[in-house]
């Protein structure tokens, strides 16, 4: 395994290994590039997860204080824990569900195709699917994805085969058991799903993909990666000139090292990411770095959510088996006639007791809630996520007063729904009782979003500098040898789980920073 | 399908996991909630008429009539080492626990825990529902509560299950009540 000086500045410097930093790191390491990933948690690896919810969570959530503002009930229930973000080697591909779908072509042209909607700061992609196609070919390929490259669709689990049933009486046609980057046969070194169940608890039989096991040992192998554990970046140098020269990260004991670079792509997820930005505001930069636009932080998107359980008069037992173990597709287009623009989708979802008490309806006591738990053994449960709009306003800041325990001022994420959302969720939740009703349903449980698990559009990708933080290469409009690598380039969301399109464009972003490297751009 | 045994099943690690100081099963079983009740008696910094009490509200505030007091007793018994630790948090129960003793004598002329319908209690939990001391108890039951293992069995759910090889052979698909299209 590579260890690379702290003083050598030929290193592309990746802070953050999960989607977007795992996979950036091993395509570069393949191409004889030498990279250090420096990564704020530990290392764990599969034989180290606990099929225990709040366990789990200790272990690898990222815990640090956050903070929030806005309308949305996420920051009424859990005003610290705007999103549910992993803090280790692998970052949330550790959690991840493996749901891996590809944008629609309109959804690279929001602006385009929805128009000027009030209230929303929507802009096309500089990229289009045809450009992206390719490497989304690349991502599944590498993924393994059910339903690409001629691998079977996983085998449905109760909780889809209720979804499935309701959906098909509704009339739905698209219906099946996903596009999972979950091994349903044996491939890439790795078995097939177990159907434990504890997928948003690191998946324990390495079926399902997460950076930790596939893109970093492999980058490792090559002698061109370094991965850093444990080591939090908390500012990002600059020269004179305007070039970023490396940056300073702290050890657990509180200690601070400065690692040089040539090259620093930052990919700390959509709210770590901003504010590291932020937080390394330069004589050059005084509003954060790479910040000229000054729509660093701003366009923070989470996806419309919002679950419905439904409980049966005889068993379920959703828990058993993939976590999202299904999806419905025939809402995810844009049709206007429904009362908003954009589509989503509805895949299924499980939690576990401890979770499901925590999350049906913050809040909530009495007999109301304690008999929808006792009916959880009975109970079949979809996730509902579509495309939110982007807006200026909802942005990740530094909060003014509190710090981390580095002294570092922490993410303050402000979000208010936009109109469309709140009547995209209302459709959503419409259609998916009605799903459970078809397959008699005694009882609907429509549950609030949860912390948000798909960040996105921080540093939004743009044609115009003006308009955005960084072009088609994910290289800052600002400054060269700077980059973002992660969910924070949307410029828009989709009706879609993002982590396929993170994979997709950060290799092809390995492919350009090797060229300019090559060609001494950078 | 594949059913599951729901008769509480007492393991180690849940004793060692769910509270400081283990309550004994054998301790509860059967007994009703009541400030002469040895866990009560055996609280140090919170007086066992207010531990009582906070069993009471605990049970009140999420009723599972399948699942016995001496979950609501583990769940709440940490706070009586927090109690001894920490001033305020101290303070912050001996004081809620007078309001609602204080809201219960005008409403009932009796103590919370002697109002023998559970509506007139919940109706009492519902004038304190603002409150810090109701919300603290409420966020911490929501986890101390549902995280106890030996409970989850009778809300069938299963727990853990990779040791066991996963549900491939344990009936992730068996279920058999669904209309055949
Ligand atoms: C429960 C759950 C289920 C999900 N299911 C799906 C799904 O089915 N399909 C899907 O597409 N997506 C899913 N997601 C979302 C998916 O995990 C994320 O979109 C994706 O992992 C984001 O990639 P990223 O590279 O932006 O950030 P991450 O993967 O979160 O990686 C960021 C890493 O950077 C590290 N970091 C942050 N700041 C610093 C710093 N200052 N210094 C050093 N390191 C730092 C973090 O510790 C973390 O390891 C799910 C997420 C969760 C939580
Ligand atoms: S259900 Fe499959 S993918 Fe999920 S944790 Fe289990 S083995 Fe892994």
């Amino acid at each position: 395994m590579a260890q690379f000086d702290l003083n050598d500045d030929s290193l592309v410097v990746i802070i953050g290994s999960g989607a977007g930093g795992g996979t950036l790191g091993n395509e570069l390491a393949q191409k004889g590039v030498k990279v250090v990933i420096l990564e704020a948690g530990d290392r764990y690896e599969s034989a180290d997860f606990v099929n225990d919810e709040w366990a789990s969570f200790a272990q690898l959530a990222w815990k640090d204080m956050r903070t929030t503002s806005g309308t949305w009930r996420v920051g009424k229930d859990f005003p610290n824990l705007p999103a549910w973000i992993v803090k280790a080697v692998g970052g949330s591909t550790v959690h991840w569900a493996g749901a891996s779908l590809r944008f629609e072509e309109y959804e690279f042209k929001i602006r385009s195709t929805y128009g000027a909607l009030p209230g929303a700061n929507l802009l096309d992609w500089p990229i289009s699917l045809a450009e992206l196609a390719p490497y989304y070919a690349k991502a599944e390929d590498k993924m393994g994805v059910t339903r690409t490259n001629g691998i079977p669709g996983l085998p449905g689990n109760n909780n889809f085969r209720v979804m499935a049933a309701g959906a098909k009486k509704v009339g739905y046609k698209e219906v099946h058991t996903g596009r999972m980057a979950i091994n349903s046969q044996p491939r890439d070194g790795r078995g097939s799903c177990q159907q434990i169940g504890f997928c948003f608890q690191g998946c324990k039989s390495g079926a399902k993909w997460s950076t930790l096991y596939t893109e970093i040992p492999k980058g490792e192998d090559t002698g061109n990666l370094e991965v850093r554990p444990n080591s939090h970046v908390v500012k990002i140098e600059q020269d004179a000139a305007g070039k970023v020269t490396g940056v300073v990260y702290a050890s657990p004991d509180g200690a601070m090292h400065r690692q040089k670079a040539r090259v620093v792509a930052v990919a700390g997820n959509s709210i770590e990411s901003p504010r590291l930005l932020l937080n390394s505001a330069s004589n050059l930069f005084p509003d954060g770095l790479a910040n000229s636009s000054g729509q660093v932080g701003r366009n923070y998107m989470r996806h419309m959510t919002g679950n419905v359980y439904g409980i049966f008069e005889k068993p379920v037992h959703m828990y058993r088996g993939t976590t999202m173990a299904g999806i419905i597709r025939d809402e995810s287009r844009n049709d206007p006639k429904r009362g908003f623009v954009g589509g989503y989708e509805m895949e299924t979802i499980s939690l576990g007791i401890p979770f499901m008490a925590a999350f049906m309806d913050p809040g909530a006591w009495g007999r109301s809630f304690t008999s929808a738990m006792d009916g959880y053994s009975n109970m079949a449960g979809m996730w509902l996520i579509g495309e939110d709009m982007p807006r200026e306003t909802n942005r990740v800041t530094l909060d003014p007063a509190a710090k981390d325990k580095l002294g570092m001022p922490v993410a303050s994420v402000h979000y208010d729904d936009h109109p469309n959302d709140i009547a995209m969720r209302a459709h959503a939740v419409q259609q998916g009782s009605a799903i459970y009703s078809a397959v008699g349903a005694t009882r609907l449980i429509p549950t609030p979003p949860y912390p948000s698990t798909h960040n996105m559009g921080t540093n939004r990708m743009s044609e115009k500098p003006r308009d955005g933080v960084i072009n088609k290469f994910g290289q800052t409009h600002d400054i060269k040898n700077l980059f973002v690598s992660d969910g924070s380039q949307f410029t828009s969301g989709a009706a879609c789980n993002p982590t396929l399109t993170i994979v997709s464009l950060a290799i092809r972003q390995a492919d350009n920073i090797a060229r300019m490297m090559e060609q001494r751009e950078i | 399908m594949r059913e599951i045994d729901r008769r509480t099943q007492f393991s180690r690690r849940g004793f060692l996991r769910t509270t400081g100081a283990a309550v004994p099963a054998a301790a509860i079983a059967g007994t009703s909630i009541s400030a002469g009740a040895a866990w009560a008696q055996d609280a140090k910094a919170i007086a066992p008429h207010a531990m009582a009490t906070l069993v009471k509200a605990a049970r009140d505030i999420f009723p599972h009539d399948h699942i016995g007091d001496v979950f609501y007793v583990r769940a709440v018994t940490p706070w009586d080492a927090k109690a001894g630790k920490d001033d305020a948090h101290k303070a912050m129960v001996t004081e809620g626990i007078a309001r609602l003793d204080a809201d219960a004598q005008d409403a009932h002329a009796s103590p919370y825990l002697s109002v023998a319908w559970e509506s007139d209690r919940v109706a009492l939990l519902r004038g304190i529902e603002h409150t810090k001391f109701f919300k603290t108890l409420r966020a911490d039951l929501v986890v101390s509560l549902y995280n106890q293992p030996e409970i989850w069995p009778k809300f069938g759910y299963e727990g853990s299950s990779a040791e066991y090889g996963g549900y491939l052979a344990r009936g992730f698909d068996d279920i058999n009540w669904l209309p055949t299209a």
